[in-house]
């Protein structure tokens, strides 16, 4: 008896508080047995992949918890030396940015003169997309200007964007359109 | 960046954020550093709590300003007279680091006979032509360099506004040995004098009549900055897009470059220039280019008639007898062309250099919009996480140029603005754009997320990060290398038969990347070691870009990237952690290049190679080890002592000497002036912006001469004095970044927690012109411009303060710009106010000062937003051709009237484009928006009549 009623006076926030090393009550002297038991997302992950927030160009690093193969949290990276574990809004929204109900899944196509988006496969939609810069790559297409000058080039097809995106894919962008001919590739350091 | 690439010899920021920490000052103009990239601000924070002091300019007091120690408020487009009077000051009272300055800088240099600058000819620099709106940089050379012999050939190189982009990672070619020097600065063609005869009109009373800061103000920065500079202090210059995205922001960072310069500031600790950059890796894309003008590295893109083969395309990066690391230009474009082609590129085919294609011209991307309008040109369209119907500047052009495609494709994580623009663009309210009427074929294409594909982003400081892959990418989302790569594949599969030599390319390139996983995405460490470079003899990786060979026997995707992957590791993926490394923390990530963390950081030593002191000891000479040694890696050859002296005739790496400490500079040496490289200006002059309510009171010449112009209806420029009808147009709009919100809205806009911070689009406008435009706080105000009308909330503040400029009162308002018709908070876009002026050497876009009128309420809606431009189009006399005069002389009256009675009068005779036959042809084709010339495509609303004519109306105004 003596024990259920240091429990319960224990079990009593204020005595805690003013008992513990918790004296502004904000910590353990707050805590309810439900809250006691609760354990954070970043405790049950399953991994932590090392990343990189992909906003502004600070580069805060970021801790990406997942679980059964889904993203459940994204911290900042304490490791970092410039970021040193901070985040800003939009880094600490990130979880959003990946989970989030805006994202669309799937592909979508407007057809010409359509009204309304349609379903598409994603093969349908490669191969079709392989035609049609085949095809404005030929009608674009200049062997030498009219001195004489080689050209080998299409101005049939352009491109825009690369900040937001990995060296690696920045490298196949330019790459693959310099072999294809095309010039007309742009990105946001001039937006 | 040129700015900085024509100065020290790379365009990225000079040092990494942790250094800030050690400035003594730290000064911030251009940028709300604290609101946007403020993970990256408590540096400044970590400088002040040491004692530094911080300095924010800026027209809106912001969060940065509260946490500096002084606020200077600026009128917008005016910073080069700011920067001016205090390069002035350290000029004329000699407050330079003189050692620094003779030993490091060019200012002891002999410049042309030839040259004659602003102060010769009011505003302009020797040779401009005002029909080609470019000059010819003959005459700026250094006195000697004008008789080497292949002068042409140069000449034709700077003109070029492409070539600007390009000094990204090295100066301009000079001949190193023909230079003469005057040590005692005393000659009058020395850099020096030209340098104090062209300040010599920028003063403080400049500054308080131009830029509206009281002298006191001035007096302020200006000591500051220069007291905390030299031996035993430094001071470091912060900027961001408030500076580049300008008419004239290459010359905006020539003058903080010089001024950092003469100070003695570059390569050392808690000094530089931190470019703070505003996406995940735009770094990245501009030194591994998805950009017209570049390939991999800062090499430039072939061009059709400068580079008929390999040797003439190498000799012209080389230069003739030039110093410095672009001497092995020829390794780094092998290398290159060995990892695009492989086996298919030998010695005996020139690498198949000729196949490239080649550019002549400007082929960015707002000159492709226009090609877009126009028709018929561009069939096919990508974009790659990119938004122009929001981001880019005048987003009316961009979406009818879309609304004229065959086909679109949009790689993005959410539905933007400029995948849906066929059914919720504002064309559409105006009956500009009729669904029914559009024929773009338009495919979204969801792309993968930041946690769902692996590789490196390179951040603000140049540092390349990797990112471990979390989780697969749901649903068809896919990254963009599944995309390219499969996009590559299937071309080449469908032209495997080919004999036609277009396709050899083509099918010459190395595209066998192996797949994995049920996606088959290839893998993104396969592409870093290709990036990083391959001895093509023994299979091995190579070790950093110095063994790149010429002689096809090596292959790197990007020199500058050449060792990230040194010893078979990827080095980018290193995370030790900060706390148990140095401040620089060398084994995180890894910079560029090769993992140097503040460049130039040879120049942290004294011409003897001793800590200029030792407070501020970075990199010195150990003469019993035989080497750099310090707390960073040395941007100098490791073992090259600094007594070294170059051998006569000596060229590239050879030919650096010693006590070179600016390595890609081909003269080894930090540019206070700019003999080339930077098209519009050896010096930095100040313009008024491309739109102005203001006179140019410096000069004659009121903007930018070498400014870049599209003509086009949908493109019109409000004249500035001392053209007519500005006063229409009385008020400066600027626009830039929350802290909650990313630049097109696209990542931000469409998730709950961001569009609850900052919920909806406002305007930010000063008590004073609140009662002005009887503007109520919390109601609605419109901004009108001759490109678009714009409706927002309207925050009265008192941090956009007016300013008082030429004696009258000048109000600016302020917007940011993230705001669309997509996602969870919607608003009108803002940059479809802005026109498209661009800087000559970059293709930039000027957002960052234009003139609107502000009137209170809701904007019309449907067509009647076009009546209400064509009614402010009528009244300011706003044509094709206002605003668009190259050289201002040219349109002041012949009678010699005094220029400030010319800015103001609205006297006769002082305009272009008020006739009424060209208002006529304006309103005519307004809503001739077409799909093909012959082929209307939209049947928009019928013209709108206006009674006035156009000439007497503007007599009322």
């Amino acid at each position: 008896m003596r024990v259920g009623v240091r429990t319960f006076i224990e079990g009593w926030p204020v005595y805690r508080q003013l008992t513990g090393n918790d004296p502004l009550g904000r910590g353990a002297a707050a805590q309810s047995a439900r809250s006691r038991s609760l354990t954070p997302r970043t405790a049950e992950a399953d991994s932590v992949a090392k990343s990189v927030c992909p906003y502004c160009a600070v580069g805060c690093g970021q801790r990406v918890f997942v679980k059964d193969g889904r993203v459940t949290q994204i911290e900042g990276d304490p490791d970092s030396p410039h970021s040193r574990g901070r985040l800003c809004p939009k880094g600490s929204a990130s979880e959003q940015l990946v989970n989030g109900d805006q994202r669309v899944r799937t592909v979508k196509y407007r057809r010409p003169y359509g009204t309304e988006w349609e379903d598409l496969d994603l093969e349908t939609a490669m191969e079709m997309i392989v035609d049609r810069t085949i095809e404005a790559r030929r009608r674009g297409w200049q062997d030498a200007d009219d001195r004489g000058n080689r050209l080998n080039r299409t101005m049939g097809i352009a491109s825009l964007g690369g900040a937001t995106l990995d060296n690696e894919e920045n490298y196949l962008i330019k790459k693959l359109f310099t072999a294809m001919g095309a010039i007309q590739v742009e990105n946001q350091a001039r937006i | 960046m040129p700015g900085l690439g024509a100065s020290f010899g790379r365009g990225g920021a000079t040092g990494d954020l942790q250094d800030l920490s050690n400035a003594d000052v730290i000064v911030i103009q251009g940028s709300n550093m604290a609101e946007c990239h403020p993970v990256g601000f408590q540096w400044v924070m970590e400088a002040k709590a040491r004692g530094a002091k911080v300095i924010h300019i800026d027209p809106r007091f912001t969060r940065t300003s509260a946490l500096a120690d002084s606020y200077v408020p600026i009128r917008s487009g005016t910073d080069i007279v700011l920067l001016g009077a205090i390069i002035n000051r350290v000029l004329t009272q000699e407050r330079d680091f003189r050692e620094y300055v003779l030993a490091y800088t060019n200012a002891s240099w002999l410049v042309s006979e030839d040259f004659e600058g602003p102060e010769d000819l009011d505003g302009l620099f020797s040779g401009f032509d005002s029909d080609t709106r470019s000059y010819d940089t003959a005459s700026w050379q250094y006195a000697g360099a004008e008789e080497d012999g292949d002068e042409q050939e140069e000449t034709a190189e700077s003109t070029e506004s492409e070539s600007g982009h390009a000094m990204g990672a090295g100066g301009a070619s000079v001949d190193h040995e023909s230079i003469r020097r005057d040590e005692t600065l005393q000659d009058p063609r020395t850099v020096w004098q030209v340098m104090k005869r062209h300040f010599s009109r920028y003063t403080p009373e400049m500054v308080q009549e131009v830029c509206g800061i009281p002298t006191d103000l001035f007096e302020e920065v200006a000591e500051a900055w220069i007291t905390n500079s030299g031996r035993e202090k430094t001071g470091v210059l912060v900027y961001s897009v408030g500076w580049t995205q300008r008419g004239t922001g290459v010359q905006y960072i020539r003058a903080g470059a010089i001024l950092q310069l003469l100070l003695g500031n570059m390569g050392r600790p808690g000094g530089g220039v931190m470019a703070l950059r505003g996406h995940a890796s735009i770094q990245g894309s501009t030194d591994i280019p998805t950009l017209y003008n570049l390939l991999p590295g800062y090499l430039q893109m072939p061009h059709a008639t400068r580079h008929p083969s390999l040797a003439a395309y190498v000799d012209a990066i080389k230069g003739a007898n030039q110093k410095g690391f672009w001497g092995n230009a020829d390794a780094y474009t092998v290398s290159l062309l060995k990892a695009y082609f492989g086996d298919a590129a030998t010695a005996e085919n020139d690498y198949l250099f000729d196949a490239l294609p080649k550019i002549d011209g400007d082929h960015g991307t707002y000159g492709q919009v226009m090609d877009m309008i126009e028709g018929g040109k561009i069939f096919g369209y990508f974009l790659l996480g990119q938004n122009p119907a929001v981001g880019s500047a005048n987003g009316r052009a961009q979406r009818l140029g879309m609304a004229n495609l065959d086909w679109l494709v949009v790689r993005d994580l959410v539905m933007i603005e400029s995948a849906t623009f066929w059914k919720d663009a504002p064309e559409v309210e105006t009956g500009e754009i009729v669904p029914e009427q559009c024929r773009t074929e338009v495919f979204f294409l969801p792309a993968a997320s930041h946690v769902e594909k692996e590789g490196t982003f390179t951040q603000t400081q140049r540092l390349l990060q990797w990112r471990e892959k979390a989780v697969n990418p749901p649903g068809d989302c896919r990254s963009e290398l599944w995309f390219f790569y499969h996009l590559g594949r299937r071309m080449r599969e469908k032209l495997s038969g080919s004999t036609d030599p277009r396709d050899r390319l083509l099918l010459d390139v190395t595209w066998d990347y192996p797949v994995h996983g049920e996606e088959q995405e290839p893998s993104s460490a396969d592409v870093l070691r290709e990036i990083n470079g391959y001895d093509l003899t023994s299979g091995e990786l190579v070790p950093g870009f110095t063994a790149l060979k010429a002689d096809g026997s090596t292959s790197s995707g990007c020199w500058i990237y050449s060792g990230v992957y040194a010893d078979d590791v990827n080095q980018a993926a290193r995370r030790k952690p900060g706390r148990e490394q140095s401040l620089h923390a060398p084994e995180w990530g890894w910079a560029w290049p090769m993992n140097r963390r503040v460049l130039y950081n040879r120049a942290s030593a004294d011409p003897e190679g001793r800590p200029w002191s030792e407070r501020k000891a970075l990199v010195w000479w150990d003469e019993d080890a035989g080497r750099w040694v310090g707390d960073d890696v040395p941007d100098f050859e490791v073992t090259k002592p600094p007594s070294y002296r170059p051998p006569e005739g000596a060229t590239g790496v050879a030919a650096i000497a010693g006590d070179d400490p600016f390595i890609m500079q081909s003269d080894g040496k930090g540019w206070l002036y700019a003999p080339k490289g930077v098209v519009d200006g050896p010096l930095p002059a100040h313009y008024e912006p491309a739109e102005s309510p203001f006179r140019n009171t410096v000069y004659t010449q009121q903007q930018n001469p070498a400014r870049e112009l599209y003509t086009n209806h949908l493109n019109q420029v409000h004249p500035s004095p001392p053209e007519r009808g500005s006063e229409v147009f009385p008020f400066v709009w600027v626009t830039s970044r929350l802290t909650e919100h990313h630049t097109a809205g696209g990542m931000s806009r469409y998730l709950p927690y961001l569009a609850e911070l900052q919920p909806a689009l406002f305007m930010e406008v000063s008590p004073e012109l609140a009662a002005l435009r009887g503007l109520e706080h919390l109601g609605w105000a419109h901004a009108v411009t001759a490109r678009a009308v714009v409706e927002a909330r309207v925050l009265v503040t008192d941090r956009l303060a007016p300013l008082r400029v030429q004696d009258r009162e000048v109000h600016q308002i302020w917007m940011p710009y993230h705001w669309g018709a997509g996602g969870l908070t919607t608003g009108d876009v803002v940059n479809d106010l802005a026109h498209l002026t661009l800087d000559p050497n970059v293709h930039i876009q000027e957002f960052k000062a234009g003139t609107c009128d502000v009137q209170p309420g809701r904007r019309p809606r449907g067509a009647a937003v076009l009546d209400l431009i064509d009614a402010y189009r009528v009244r300011g006399g706003v044509t094709m051709s206002s605003g668009s005069v190259a050289v201002t002389a040219e349109l002041l009256h012949p009678d010699g009237k005094d220029r400030g009675e010319q800015a103001m009068a609205g006297a006769t005779g002082t305009g272009t484009g008020h006739r009424a036959e060209d208002m006529e042809k304006v309103l005519s084709v307004r809503h001739d928006i077409r799909s093909r010339p012959g082929d209307p495509q939209q049947h928009g609303v019928p013209a709108v009549v206006i009674d006035d004519d156009p000439d007497t109306s503007l007599e009322g105004s």
